[in-house]
């Protein structure tokens, strides 16, 4: 496999072929900010919240194949501004309630909005959806007013479990996740599955019951620091 | 002075929420009718509907930015049972415990030295622009220091316990999420002593305003009434926590004692008047008259037997001394009341952090799922009242709520009649004075303040007076 390097805003990484330029940069410790992305699961380039600037162009570093010699732009004003404004319209199309969600300080969409700076609400206006919950699953709730349409838990369902729980319906603005039955009761989810682990809803959606706010606060996921510090920690290893 | 007039106070804030009061004086000027209107809808029991049983103690607990602990608690409590925990883990429950006494503590600190000491300290008439902490600051810098720093102690509990100062996590359905540490614990054993000392030095404060001002305690907005609270299961001793409901009537007299809370609704009724959205609770078996009752700290004093600590024990002895065998009605008597609960709680406190269970790790216990729970506690402004059903998916499909200051509807109705009558019948000129009568009338309640509170002491209360016919004939507000 060819090794090759580039940089990413001046710092020269390693890079191997076939990488893409997030995964480049994870290994050599620089964090590119990402919500539709997760370890384990195929690329999907969907959220655009990891768009760099590789040779002039705006591209999704989850997607696009790292080259030799190229320039990447990742930590950059403008692009931390269009960050900001994707996050931003995540929750103006959301209800997203951070002080009464069981999954606040384990949120990736909460988390990304500190990362990025986002300290004032949503300059959007709030579509403020009304969208029921679904309950009906002995182990497993489902609060679609907090789905961000990452489909984490589609690609999860579909690749890893096999299933098909999960899967986009509609089109354009109108597009969301929905399920193989009625309600998550006809479906054959199970607690067990890969798609309902916690790891794989990066939002307060899939809710596994009876969890609650059982974790103390300061030791949830980012209580220990903003999100991307552990990739970001390897750089100092 | 020939027509009605109507004189409306609007909006009355440090109220939860929004609230307004109107006078009614009738062609001779005399007060006719005198009525607190609380105008806000609160909607929690309609908008928790749906969600899920194990959220709502962090739901319902947004009630309240001063007290949200007794929501959380009280919630906490109902939802134990809906999972089939009839008793928690010690570990669990002095947990529990630990962050109520320092939610009451630093509930009654705030009030009495951040909102009502500058009428205290004073005077009822004082310049608006001194009536506030800053002026308290100003000329006691001490007692503000304390004050301060007696509220951070509490409010400290609360974070250690629930993992924020304001609106926490460690309540949850059958337990708590978090025990304490010993270096925590230690933090807070230093400092132990000193909280003593200062609420000590609080009790004898307001009971030398209390013996000091007799006339005007005895007098002002000083009616009798029943008397409700939770008191500890079998010697009915003050318990903030958990315990049986005690109702006495105005002459001390029993009207049912050691009831199982979860039976509220036996002898609880909530009428519903078409002016206001807070409801009307009264005592079944008396009726909606005179069933009437007051909850708080000075209603708790009137309630219970004896108190488990012995300093606020003998500060209640003392409160009570002056009435014989009676109960204590006055309600400005609240002040020295809530001090005696500071007390109380700081030595309750201590008592839990030498406690081995806090540092315990089994922090939850499970059972077998109910269909409805009944969460009650004595929150810092009296008995608060949870009541949920949730069905087999787990969603929450009714929720009833009976706050403090609901109990206390027709108390701060009659206060706020007693004062207007006092001093607003056969005046055409509506005075700052006036308008602070009424303001400290409503305040010794401490009806449960959640936003408005945070104007510390700069209240925008507005009133204008009208002739019969609508016409505007006078306005002002206290802070003009």
């Amino acid at each position: 496999m060819t090794a090759f390097r580039f940089t990413i805003d001046g710092v020269e990484i390693d890079a191997r072929e076939g990488q893409t330029i997030m995964e480049a940069a994870d290994e050599a410790g620089i964090y590119i900010p990402r919500l539709c992305d997760h370890e384990g699961l195929r690329h999907q380039g969907s959220c655009r919240v990891c768009t760099v600037k590789a040779g002039g162009r705006s591209v999704s570093a989850c997607t696009q194949p790292a080259a030799a010699g190229q320039e990447v732009e990742n930590e950059t004003p403008h692009l931390g501004k269009l960050r900001r404004d994707l996050v931003e319209m995540l929750f103006h199309e959301g209800n997203h309630l951070c002080p009464i969600c069981e999954a606040s300080g384990n949120c990736e969409l909460q988390a990304m909005a500190y990362r990025l700076d986002m300290t004032a609400p949503t300059k959007f206006p709030y579509l403020e959806p009304c969208r029921a919950l679904d309950a009906s699953h002995p182990d497993i709730a489902l609060d679609r007013n907090r789905c961000i349409s990452c489909g984490r838990c589609i690609r999860a369902s579909q690749d890893v479990d096999g299933k098909g729980v999960f899967g986009y319906v509609g089109r354009g603005i109108h597009r969301h996740v929905g399920l193989s039955a009625e309600d998550l009761a006809g479906t054959d989810a199970k607690l067990a599955d890969f798609a309902i682990s916690p790891e794989v809803c990066p939002v307060g959606c899939i809710i596994r019951k009876r969890v609650g706010f059982a974790t103390p606060i300061g030791e949830r996921e980012f209580d220990k620091g903003l999100i991307g510090h552990e990739i970001e920690e390897r750089r100092h290893e | 002075m020939a027509e009605p007039r109507l004189i409306e106070i609007s909006p009355v804030t440090r109220v939860e929420g929004h609230g307004k009061v109107t006078i009614h004086l009738d062609a001779e000027g005399q007060v006719d009718e005198a009525r607190l209107h609380i105008v806000e809808f609160r909607g929690f029991e309609r908008f928790i509907r749906g969600r899920l049983l194990w959220e709502v103690p962090v739901i319902v607990q947004r009630l309240c930015g001063i007290c949200p602990v007794s929501h959380h608690l009280a919630a906490a409590k109902a939802m134990d049972q809906i999972v089939g925990v009839d008793e928690l883990p010690p570990t669990a429950e002095k947990m529990r415990r630990l962050m109520h006494y320092g939610q009451v503590m630093q509930s009654h600190v705030l009030h009495f030295f951040h909102l009502a000491a500058p009428d205290l300290l004073f005077g009822f008439g004082a310049p608006a622009d001194r009536r506030n902490i800053f002026e308290v600051l100003r000329q006691e810098p001490e007692l503000g220091r304390r004050a301060i720093l007696m509220r951070k102690f509490g409010q400290e509990i609360i974070e250690a316990t629930a993992g924020k100062k304001v609106h926490g996590t460690g309540a949850i359905p059958g337990g708590i999420n978090r025990n304490l540490s010993l270096e925590t614990r230690d933090g807070f054993l230093a400092r132990i002593d000193e909280m003593q000392d200062w609420a000590l030095d609080a009790v004898a404060l307001a009971r030398d305003y209390t013996m000091s001002h007799a006339t005007l305690v005895d007098s002002f907005a000083a009616f009798p009434s029943s008397y409700m609270s939770l008191v500890r299961g079998g010697d009915g001793a003050l318990d903030l926590y958990h315990g049986n409901l005690r109702a006495l009537d105005a002459s001390g007299s029993t009207i049912f004692d050691q009831l199982d809370y979860t039976r509220y609704m036996d002898v609880l009724v909530e009428d519903v008047r078409p002016w206001s959205y807070m409801k009307f609770p009264y005592i079944r078996d008396i009726g909606a008259q005179t069933g009437w009752y007051r909850v708080g700290p000075l209603a708790r004093m009137n309630t219970v037997g004896f108190i488990d600590t012995p300093l606020a024990n003998a500060a209640r002895t003392e409160l009570l001394a002056g009435d014989g065998e009676g109960l204590n009605h006055a309600i400005l008597g609240n002040h020295w009341a809530r001090m005696v609960e500071v007390l109380h709680c700081v030595e309750k406190i201590r008592e839990l952090l030498h406690d081995p269970d806090l540092q315990g790790t089994d922090l939850k216990a499970t059972g077998e799922r109910r269909q409805s729970g009944i969460g009650v506690i004595e929150a810092p402004r009296g008995n608060l009242i949870h009541h949920y059903e949730v069905d087999e998916n787990d969603q929450v499909t009714y929720c009833n709520l009976i706050v403090s200051t609901t109990h206390n509807n027709e108390g701060l109705n009659r206060a706020v009649r007693d004062v207007a009558v006092k001093q607003l019948s056969g005046q055409a000129q509506i005075t700052e004075g006036m308008l602070n009568h009424i303001e400290v009338a409503i305040r010794a309640y401490d009806p449960c303040l959640s936003c408005a509170t945070h104007a510390l002491g700069q209240m925008p209360l507005q009133v204008e007076l009208y002739d019969a016919g609508g016409g505007l004939l006078d306005a002002r507000n206290t802070s003009g």
